[in-house]
Protein backbone atom coordinates (compact mmCIF):
# COMPACT_ATOMS: atom_id res chain seq x y z
CA UNK A 1 0.00 0.00 0.00
CA UNK A 2 2.88 2.16 0.54
CA UNK A 3 4.31 1.54 -2.91
CA UNK A 4 1.02 2.16 -4.54
CA UNK A 5 0.88 5.61 -3.31
CA UNK A 6 4.43 6.56 -4.04
CA UNK A 7 5.01 5.27 -7.25
CA UNK A 8 3.33 7.74 -9.16
CA UNK A 9 2.87 10.90 -7.28
CA UNK A 10 5.58 12.40 -5.26
CA UNK A 11 5.06 14.06 -2.18
CA UNK A 12 6.42 17.61 -3.98
CA UNK A 13 3.25 17.19 -6.26
CA UNK A 14 0.52 16.43 -3.81
CA UNK A 15 1.10 18.19 -0.91
CA UNK A 16 0.00 21.50 -1.57
CA UNK A 17 2.97 24.31 -2.16
CA UNK A 18 1.36 27.61 -2.54
CA UNK A 19 4.21 30.21 -3.91
CA UNK A 20 2.14 32.80 -1.81
CA UNK A 21 0.94 32.10 1.74
CA UNK A 22 0.63 34.85 4.33
CA UNK A 23 -0.58 32.42 7.27
CA UNK A 24 3.45 31.36 6.72
CA UNK A 25 4.62 35.06 7.41
CA UNK A 26 2.32 35.50 10.45
CA UNK A 27 2.97 32.01 11.91
CA UNK A 28 6.39 32.24 11.45
CA UNK A 29 6.77 35.80 12.42
CA UNK A 30 8.96 35.23 15.21
CA UNK A 31 11.58 33.72 13.72
CA UNK A 32 11.49 35.57 10.36
CA UNK A 33 12.21 38.76 12.58
CA UNK A 34 15.22 37.97 13.85
CA UNK A 35 16.86 37.51 9.90
CA UNK A 36 15.39 40.72 9.22
CA UNK A 37 17.09 42.14 12.10
CA UNK A 38 20.19 40.77 10.70
CA UNK A 39 20.14 41.52 7.39
CA UNK A 40 19.27 45.63 8.29
CA UNK A 41 21.96 45.60 10.46
CA UNK A 42 24.68 43.83 8.03
CA UNK A 43 23.57 46.19 5.41
CA UNK A 44 23.85 49.11 7.20
CA UNK A 45 27.13 48.33 8.57
CA UNK A 46 28.57 47.51 6.17
CA UNK A 47 27.64 50.94 4.26
CA UNK A 48 28.10 52.79 7.05
CA UNK A 49 31.82 51.32 7.42
CA UNK A 50 32.38 51.60 4.10
CA UNK A 51 31.74 55.04 3.97
CA UNK A 52 33.80 56.08 6.53
CA UNK A 53 36.46 53.85 4.37
CA UNK A 54 35.81 55.34 1.27
CA UNK A 55 35.64 59.06 2.25
CA UNK A 56 39.70 59.42 2.65
CA UNK A 57 40.40 57.01 0.18
CA UNK A 58 38.85 59.66 -2.56
CA UNK A 59 39.98 62.22 -0.57
CA UNK A 60 43.61 60.77 -1.38
CA UNK A 61 42.98 59.04 -4.83
CA UNK A 62 41.91 63.04 -5.92
CA UNK A 63 45.04 64.72 -4.10
CA UNK A 64 47.19 62.89 -6.86
CA UNK A 65 47.08 60.94 -10.63
CA UNK A 66 49.39 58.31 -9.19
CA UNK A 67 47.25 57.51 -6.20
CA UNK A 68 44.25 56.99 -8.44
CA UNK A 69 45.25 54.72 -10.71
CA UNK A 70 46.25 51.96 -8.09
CA UNK A 71 42.93 53.00 -6.26
CA UNK A 72 40.59 52.81 -9.03
CA UNK A 73 43.03 48.86 -10.00
CA UNK A 74 42.78 47.90 -6.87
CA UNK A 75 38.97 48.16 -6.72
CA UNK A 76 38.00 46.87 -9.85
CA UNK A 77 39.99 43.68 -8.48
CA UNK A 78 37.97 43.80 -6.29
CA UNK A 79 34.59 44.48 -8.02
CA UNK A 80 35.29 40.89 -9.71
CA UNK A 81 35.92 38.60 -7.20
CA UNK A 82 32.74 36.88 -6.63
CA UNK A 83 30.83 37.15 -3.37
CA UNK A 84 31.00 33.58 -2.56
CA UNK A 85 35.03 33.26 -3.33
CA UNK A 86 35.32 36.13 -1.13
CA UNK A 87 33.54 35.47 1.76
CA UNK A 88 35.37 31.67 1.81
CA UNK A 89 38.40 34.40 1.62
CA UNK A 90 37.67 36.07 4.55
CA UNK A 91 35.97 32.75 6.52
CA UNK A 92 38.79 30.78 7.63
CA UNK A 93 40.06 33.73 9.39
CA UNK A 94 37.02 34.73 10.97
CA UNK A 95 35.44 31.92 11.26
CA UNK A 96 31.17 31.20 10.52
CA UNK A 97 30.10 34.72 12.08
CA UNK A 98 28.41 37.55 10.71
CA UNK A 99 31.67 39.55 11.00
CA UNK A 100 33.24 37.36 7.79
CA UNK A 101 29.45 38.75 5.90
CA UNK A 102 29.79 42.11 7.36
CA UNK A 103 33.92 42.35 5.90
CA UNK A 104 32.77 40.92 2.11
CA UNK A 105 30.07 43.03 2.50
CA UNK A 106 32.05 46.36 3.26
CA UNK A 107 35.03 45.54 0.61
CA UNK A 108 32.06 45.80 -2.33
CA UNK A 109 30.05 49.09 -0.89
CA UNK A 110 33.65 50.49 -0.33
CA UNK A 111 34.53 49.67 -4.55
CA UNK A 112 31.18 51.33 -5.61
CA UNK A 113 31.51 54.14 -3.10
CA UNK A 114 35.05 55.34 -3.67
CA UNK A 115 34.02 55.41 -7.47
CA UNK A 116 31.02 57.58 -6.49
CA UNK A 117 32.69 60.02 -4.17
CA UNK A 118 35.93 60.55 -6.87
CA UNK A 119 33.63 61.39 -9.50
CA UNK A 120 31.31 64.06 -7.49
CA UNK A 121 34.72 65.47 -5.86
CA UNK A 122 35.92 66.01 -9.34
CA UNK A 123 32.69 67.85 -10.51
CA UNK A 124 33.04 70.33 -8.60
CA UNK A 125 34.56 73.67 -10.72
CA UNK A 126 37.33 74.88 -10.23
CA UNK A 127 36.11 78.18 -10.02
CA UNK A 128 33.92 77.35 -7.75
CA UNK A 129 36.73 76.29 -5.23
CA UNK A 130 38.83 79.56 -5.81
CA UNK A 131 35.94 81.86 -5.01
CA UNK A 132 36.11 80.00 -1.30
CA UNK A 133 39.69 80.34 -1.15
CA UNK A 134 39.32 84.05 -2.41
CA UNK A 135 36.91 84.61 0.09
CA UNK A 136 39.54 83.11 2.89
CA UNK A 137 38.18 79.92 2.99
CA UNK A 138 40.81 77.06 5.03
CA UNK A 139 41.05 73.90 2.80
CA UNK A 140 38.61 72.26 5.40
CA UNK A 141 36.19 74.39 5.61
CA UNK A 142 36.12 74.59 2.15
CA UNK A 143 36.00 70.78 1.64
CA UNK A 144 32.89 70.54 4.54
CA UNK A 145 30.93 73.69 3.05
CA UNK A 146 31.41 73.95 -0.63
CA UNK A 147 32.94 70.82 -2.09
CA UNK A 148 30.76 68.39 -0.22
CA UNK A 149 27.22 69.68 -0.85
CA UNK A 150 27.81 70.68 -4.39
CA UNK A 151 29.40 66.64 -4.25
CA UNK A 152 26.38 65.26 -2.65
CA UNK A 153 24.06 64.28 -5.71
CA UNK A 154 27.14 62.06 -6.72
CA UNK A 155 27.74 61.05 -3.28
CA UNK A 156 23.90 60.27 -2.48
CA UNK A 157 23.30 58.03 -5.68
CA UNK A 158 26.59 56.02 -4.98
CA UNK A 159 25.01 55.69 -1.16
CA UNK A 160 22.29 54.13 -3.13
CA UNK A 161 23.26 51.93 -5.22
CA UNK A 162 25.68 50.29 -2.65
CA UNK A 163 22.73 50.31 -0.18
CA UNK A 164 20.48 48.17 -2.87
CA UNK A 165 23.69 45.73 -4.23
CA UNK A 166 24.17 45.23 -0.55
CA UNK A 167 20.53 44.08 0.41
CA UNK A 168 21.00 41.90 -2.30
CA UNK A 169 24.19 40.57 -1.16
CA UNK A 170 23.69 39.76 2.32
CA UNK A 171 21.78 36.46 1.21
CA UNK A 172 25.09 34.99 -0.03
CA UNK A 173 25.74 35.16 3.53
CA UNK A 174 23.76 32.11 4.38
CA UNK A 175 27.68 30.35 2.91
CA UNK A 176 28.61 30.98 6.79
CA UNK A 177 24.91 30.78 7.94
CA UNK A 178 24.31 34.61 8.37
CA UNK A 179 22.51 35.36 4.95
CA UNK A 180 19.52 37.65 6.80
CA UNK A 181 16.64 36.95 4.79
CA UNK A 182 19.04 34.69 2.47
CA UNK A 183 18.52 32.16 5.50
CA UNK A 184 14.70 31.34 4.26
CA UNK A 185 15.87 31.20 0.70
CA UNK A 186 18.00 28.80 1.23
CA UNK A 187 15.74 27.16 4.38
CA UNK A 188 13.44 26.53 2.30
CA UNK A 189 14.77 25.05 -0.53
CA UNK A 190 16.18 22.91 1.92
CA UNK A 191 12.76 21.88 3.25
CA UNK A 192 11.89 20.02 0.35
CA UNK A 193 11.38 23.19 -1.67
CA UNK A 194 8.72 25.20 0.72
CA UNK A 195 7.79 28.09 -1.89
CA UNK A 196 6.47 30.04 0.50
CA UNK A 197 9.69 30.18 2.57
CA UNK A 198 11.44 31.15 -0.69
CA UNK A 199 9.00 34.03 -1.91
CA UNK A 200 8.87 35.09 1.47
CA UNK A 201 12.62 35.60 1.38
CA UNK A 202 12.78 36.74 -2.09
CA UNK A 203 10.09 38.99 -1.64
CA UNK A 204 11.15 40.56 1.39
CA UNK A 205 15.02 41.14 0.03
CA UNK A 206 13.34 43.53 -2.74
CA UNK A 207 10.98 45.29 -0.47
CA UNK A 208 13.91 45.71 1.91
CA UNK A 209 15.71 47.22 -1.47
CA UNK A 210 13.08 49.10 -2.30
CA UNK A 211 12.51 50.78 0.90
CA UNK A 212 16.16 51.46 1.76
CA UNK A 213 16.27 53.07 -1.98
CA UNK A 214 13.50 55.28 -1.16
CA UNK A 215 14.48 56.42 2.63
CA UNK A 216 18.32 57.59 0.85
CA UNK A 217 16.32 59.26 -2.03
CA UNK A 218 14.21 61.28 0.61
CA UNK A 219 17.34 62.03 2.22
CA UNK A 220 19.17 63.16 -0.88
CA UNK A 221 16.09 65.53 -1.23
CA UNK A 222 16.34 66.89 1.87
CA UNK A 223 19.95 67.53 2.25
CA UNK A 224 19.63 69.54 -1.29
CA UNK A 225 16.85 71.69 -1.41
CA UNK A 226 18.69 73.69 -3.89
CA UNK A 227 18.18 71.27 -6.75
CA UNK A 228 14.89 71.12 -6.37
CA UNK A 229 13.15 73.40 -8.52
CA UNK A 230 15.85 73.23 -11.37
CA UNK A 231 15.41 69.54 -11.58
CA UNK A 232 11.65 69.65 -13.51
CA UNK B 1 50.35 30.15 6.55
CA UNK B 2 49.18 26.58 7.55
CA UNK B 3 45.68 27.17 5.64
CA UNK B 4 47.41 28.62 2.33
CA UNK B 5 49.31 25.40 2.38
CA UNK B 6 46.80 23.02 2.72
CA UNK B 7 44.89 25.28 -0.34
CA UNK B 8 47.89 24.50 -2.75
CA UNK B 9 48.49 20.95 -1.23
CA UNK B 10 44.77 20.61 -2.60
CA UNK B 11 45.40 22.20 -6.03
CA UNK B 12 48.46 20.59 -6.62
CA UNK B 13 47.06 16.82 -6.42
CA UNK B 14 46.33 16.10 -10.00
CA UNK B 15 43.69 13.92 -8.75
CA UNK B 16 41.50 17.18 -7.28
CA UNK B 17 41.85 18.06 -11.15
CA UNK B 18 41.03 14.90 -13.06
CA UNK B 19 38.31 12.88 -10.46
CA UNK B 20 34.64 12.51 -11.30
CA UNK B 21 33.01 16.39 -9.93
CA UNK B 22 37.21 17.55 -10.17
CA UNK B 23 37.79 20.81 -10.45
CA UNK B 24 38.32 20.12 -14.63
CA UNK B 25 34.80 18.22 -15.17
CA UNK B 26 33.54 21.45 -12.75
CA UNK B 27 35.24 24.34 -14.93
CA UNK B 28 33.82 22.68 -18.29
CA UNK B 29 30.40 22.86 -16.57
CA UNK B 30 31.11 26.12 -15.21
CA UNK B 31 31.82 27.57 -18.88
CA UNK B 32 29.16 25.87 -20.32
CA UNK B 33 26.93 27.26 -18.04
CA UNK B 34 27.68 30.70 -18.35
CA UNK B 35 28.33 30.52 -22.20
CA UNK B 36 24.99 29.55 -22.74
CA UNK B 37 23.57 31.98 -20.35
CA UNK B 38 25.96 35.34 -21.80
CA UNK B 39 24.93 34.23 -25.38
CA UNK B 40 21.13 34.19 -24.66
CA UNK B 41 21.13 37.30 -22.65
CA UNK B 42 22.96 38.82 -25.95
CA UNK B 43 20.61 37.46 -28.05
CA UNK B 44 17.64 39.40 -26.50
CA UNK B 45 19.85 42.08 -25.04
CA UNK B 46 21.46 43.85 -28.35
CA UNK B 47 18.30 43.53 -30.93
CA UNK B 48 15.85 45.62 -27.92
CA UNK B 49 18.54 47.60 -27.15
CA UNK B 50 19.46 48.49 -30.55
CA UNK B 51 15.66 48.85 -31.34
CA UNK B 52 15.43 51.42 -28.29
CA UNK B 53 18.65 53.52 -28.73
CA UNK B 54 17.51 53.56 -32.67
CA UNK B 55 14.05 55.01 -32.30
CA UNK B 56 15.01 57.10 -28.86
CA UNK B 57 12.73 55.53 -27.17
CA UNK B 58 12.16 53.55 -23.44
CA UNK B 59 15.53 55.08 -22.30
CA UNK B 60 13.68 55.53 -18.76
CA UNK B 61 12.98 51.75 -19.24
CA UNK B 62 15.99 50.76 -19.94
CA UNK B 63 17.35 52.47 -16.96
CA UNK B 64 14.97 51.36 -14.29
CA UNK B 65 15.25 47.45 -15.37
CA UNK B 66 19.16 47.68 -14.65
CA UNK B 67 17.62 49.33 -11.32
CA UNK B 68 15.83 46.71 -10.64
CA UNK B 69 18.04 44.06 -11.78
CA UNK B 70 19.88 45.15 -8.69
CA UNK B 71 17.89 45.00 -6.09
CA UNK B 72 16.66 41.18 -6.99
CA UNK B 73 19.42 39.16 -4.76
CA UNK B 74 20.46 35.91 -7.25
CA UNK B 75 20.37 33.53 -5.36
CA UNK B 76 16.24 33.96 -4.86
CA UNK B 77 16.29 33.95 -8.88
CA UNK B 78 18.04 31.39 -8.70
CA UNK B 79 16.10 28.99 -6.30
CA UNK B 80 12.91 30.16 -7.63
CA UNK B 81 13.64 28.37 -10.90
CA UNK B 82 15.07 25.48 -9.08
CA UNK B 83 11.67 25.02 -7.53
CA UNK B 84 9.54 25.49 -10.61
CA UNK B 85 8.85 22.57 -12.81
CA UNK B 86 11.83 23.42 -14.61
CA UNK B 87 13.99 21.86 -11.30
CA UNK B 88 17.30 22.21 -10.20
CA UNK B 89 20.46 21.70 -12.34
CA UNK B 90 22.26 23.38 -15.52
CA UNK B 91 18.63 24.40 -17.04
CA UNK B 92 17.42 26.36 -14.00
CA UNK B 93 21.16 28.22 -13.50
CA UNK B 94 21.52 29.32 -17.09
CA UNK B 95 17.97 30.78 -16.85
CA UNK B 96 18.81 32.57 -14.56
CA UNK B 97 22.16 33.64 -15.34
CA UNK B 98 20.61 34.70 -18.30
CA UNK B 99 17.99 37.04 -16.92
CA UNK B 100 20.47 39.01 -14.86
CA UNK B 101 22.88 39.45 -17.86
CA UNK B 102 20.14 41.10 -19.58
CA UNK B 103 20.09 44.35 -17.98
CA UNK B 104 23.70 45.18 -18.65
CA UNK B 105 23.72 44.42 -22.40
CA UNK B 106 20.28 45.72 -22.74
CA UNK B 107 21.39 49.23 -21.57
CA UNK B 108 24.86 49.58 -22.53
CA UNK B 109 23.32 48.91 -25.86
CA UNK B 110 20.77 51.57 -25.74
CA UNK B 111 23.32 53.92 -24.61
CA UNK B 112 25.89 53.26 -26.92
CA UNK B 113 22.94 53.40 -29.92
CA UNK B 114 21.50 56.80 -28.34
CA UNK B 115 25.15 58.48 -28.14
CA UNK B 116 25.69 58.66 -31.51
CA UNK B 117 26.24 61.45 -32.93
CA UNK B 118 22.88 62.77 -34.81
CA UNK B 119 24.83 64.75 -37.39
CA UNK B 120 26.36 61.55 -38.36
CA UNK B 121 22.40 59.50 -38.49
CA UNK B 122 21.68 62.73 -40.59
CA UNK B 123 24.50 62.77 -42.79
CA UNK B 124 23.94 58.99 -43.66
CA UNK B 125 20.29 59.72 -44.34
CA UNK B 126 21.08 62.38 -46.47
CA UNK B 127 23.42 59.68 -48.68
CA UNK B 128 20.01 57.86 -49.44
CA UNK B 129 20.49 55.14 -46.75
CA UNK B 130 17.37 53.01 -45.64
CA UNK B 131 16.71 52.91 -42.13
CA UNK B 132 18.21 49.57 -41.85
CA UNK B 133 21.20 50.84 -43.30
CA UNK B 134 21.71 53.44 -41.10
CA UNK B 135 21.09 50.59 -37.84
CA UNK B 136 23.87 48.53 -39.12
CA UNK B 137 26.16 51.22 -41.08
CA UNK B 138 26.17 53.79 -39.12
CA UNK B 139 25.46 53.45 -35.85
CA UNK B 140 26.16 50.00 -35.30
CA UNK B 141 30.05 50.16 -35.85
CA UNK B 142 29.79 53.34 -33.41
CA UNK B 143 28.50 51.43 -30.88
CA UNK B 144 30.56 48.69 -30.80
CA UNK B 145 32.58 50.06 -28.28
CA UNK B 146 29.86 50.31 -25.73
CA UNK B 147 27.89 47.18 -26.55
CA UNK B 148 30.58 45.24 -26.02
CA UNK B 149 31.88 47.19 -22.56
CA UNK B 150 27.88 45.86 -22.10
CA UNK B 151 29.03 42.43 -23.20
CA UNK B 152 32.05 42.09 -20.82
CA UNK B 153 30.19 43.76 -17.46
CA UNK B 154 27.96 40.81 -18.32
CA UNK B 155 30.34 38.02 -18.97
CA UNK B 156 32.52 38.46 -15.64
CA UNK B 157 29.25 39.11 -13.58
CA UNK B 158 27.59 35.76 -15.34
CA UNK B 159 31.08 33.67 -14.48
CA UNK B 160 30.91 35.60 -10.77
CA UNK B 161 27.41 34.51 -10.38
CA UNK B 162 27.51 31.24 -11.23
CA UNK B 163 29.61 30.29 -8.56
CA UNK B 164 26.75 30.78 -6.46
CA UNK B 165 24.67 27.99 -7.96
CA UNK B 166 26.17 25.97 -5.98
CA UNK B 167 24.43 26.92 -3.23
CA UNK B 168 21.13 25.77 -4.48
CA UNK B 169 22.63 22.00 -5.44
CA UNK B 170 23.97 23.34 -9.03
CA UNK B 171 26.93 22.85 -10.53
CA UNK B 172 29.94 24.73 -11.40
CA UNK B 173 32.99 25.56 -9.50
CA UNK B 174 31.61 27.07 -6.20
CA UNK B 175 30.66 23.27 -5.42
CA UNK B 176 34.67 22.98 -4.29
CA UNK B 177 33.70 25.78 -1.72
CA UNK B 178 30.25 24.83 -0.77
CA UNK B 179 31.49 21.42 0.08
CA UNK B 180 34.54 22.44 1.47
CA UNK B 181 32.49 24.15 4.06
CA UNK B 182 30.08 21.32 4.91
CA UNK B 183 33.57 19.09 5.45
CA UNK B 184 34.68 21.97 7.35
CA UNK B 185 37.68 21.89 5.51
CA UNK B 186 39.24 25.15 4.87
CA UNK B 187 42.34 24.60 2.48
CA UNK B 188 39.42 23.38 -0.50
CA UNK B 189 37.61 26.31 0.46
CA UNK B 190 41.04 28.67 -0.15
CA UNK B 191 41.04 26.49 -3.12
CA UNK B 192 38.01 26.59 -4.39
CA UNK B 193 38.13 30.77 -4.24
CA UNK B 194 41.45 31.11 -5.90
CA UNK B 195 39.79 28.77 -8.59
CA UNK B 196 37.09 30.95 -8.97
CA UNK B 197 38.56 34.44 -8.01
CA UNK B 198 41.20 33.66 -10.91
CA UNK B 199 38.37 32.46 -13.41
CA UNK B 200 36.06 35.53 -12.97
CA UNK B 201 39.62 37.88 -13.01
CA UNK B 202 40.66 36.20 -16.28
CA UNK B 203 37.69 36.30 -17.77
CA UNK B 204 37.69 40.16 -17.62
CA UNK B 205 41.19 40.22 -18.79
CA UNK B 206 40.21 38.14 -22.09
CA UNK B 207 37.61 40.15 -22.27
CA UNK B 208 38.86 43.36 -22.22
CA UNK B 209 41.08 42.78 -25.04
CA UNK B 210 38.69 40.67 -27.09
CA UNK B 211 36.67 44.27 -27.15
CA UNK B 212 40.18 46.00 -27.63
CA UNK B 213 40.93 43.51 -30.89
CA UNK B 214 37.25 43.72 -32.65
CA UNK B 215 36.51 47.58 -31.64
CA UNK B 216 36.97 49.44 -35.39
CA UNK B 217 38.69 52.95 -35.51
CA UNK B 218 41.22 54.60 -32.78
CA UNK B 219 42.47 51.56 -30.41
CA UNK B 220 43.39 52.95 -26.82
CA UNK B 221 44.53 50.09 -23.99
CA UNK B 222 41.82 49.08 -21.89
CA UNK B 223 41.89 50.24 -18.25
CA UNK B 224 44.45 53.41 -18.99
CA UNK B 225 41.74 55.43 -18.23
CA UNK B 226 37.97 55.55 -16.44
CA UNK B 227 35.17 55.18 -18.68
CA UNK B 228 33.01 58.08 -19.27
CA UNK B 229 30.53 58.65 -16.38
CA UNK B 230 27.66 58.16 -18.04
CA UNK B 231 28.11 55.08 -19.34
CA UNK B 232 29.82 53.72 -16.64
CA UNK B 233 26.77 54.45 -14.32
CA UNK B 234 24.26 53.68 -17.02
CA UNK B 235 25.75 49.90 -17.07
CA UNK B 236 27.23 49.28 -14.18
CA UNK B 237 26.87 45.60 -12.58
CA UNK B 238 26.31 44.82 -9.42
CA UNK B 239 28.82 42.72 -7.20
CA UNK B 240 27.67 39.15 -7.20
Amino acid sequence: MLSAASTMVLAVDAAPNPWFDPSYVSGNWSSILPLLGEHVRLTVGAVLLGTLLAFPLALLARRSRWLAGPVLGFSTLIYTIPSLAMFAFVAPVTGLTATTVLIGLVLYSLVILVRNFLAGLQSVPADVREAALGMGYGKARTLWQVEVPLALPSIMAGLRVATVSTVALVTVGVIVGHGGLGQLITGGFAANFYRAEIVTGALGCVLLALLADLLLAGVGRALTPWSRGARS
Amino acid sequence: MNLLQDAVRYLNDPFNWTRANGIIELLVQHLRISALAVLAAMAIGIPVGALLGHTGRGGGFAVALSNVSRAVPTLALLTVFAVTPIGFGPNATTIALALFAVPPVLTNTYVGFRGVDRDVVEASRAMGMSGRQVLLRAELPLATPLMMTGVRTAAVQVVATATLAALVAGGGLGRIITLGFRQQDYGAVLAGALVVAALAVLTELLLAAVSWAITPGEKRVPFARVRPRRAAVAGAAAPR
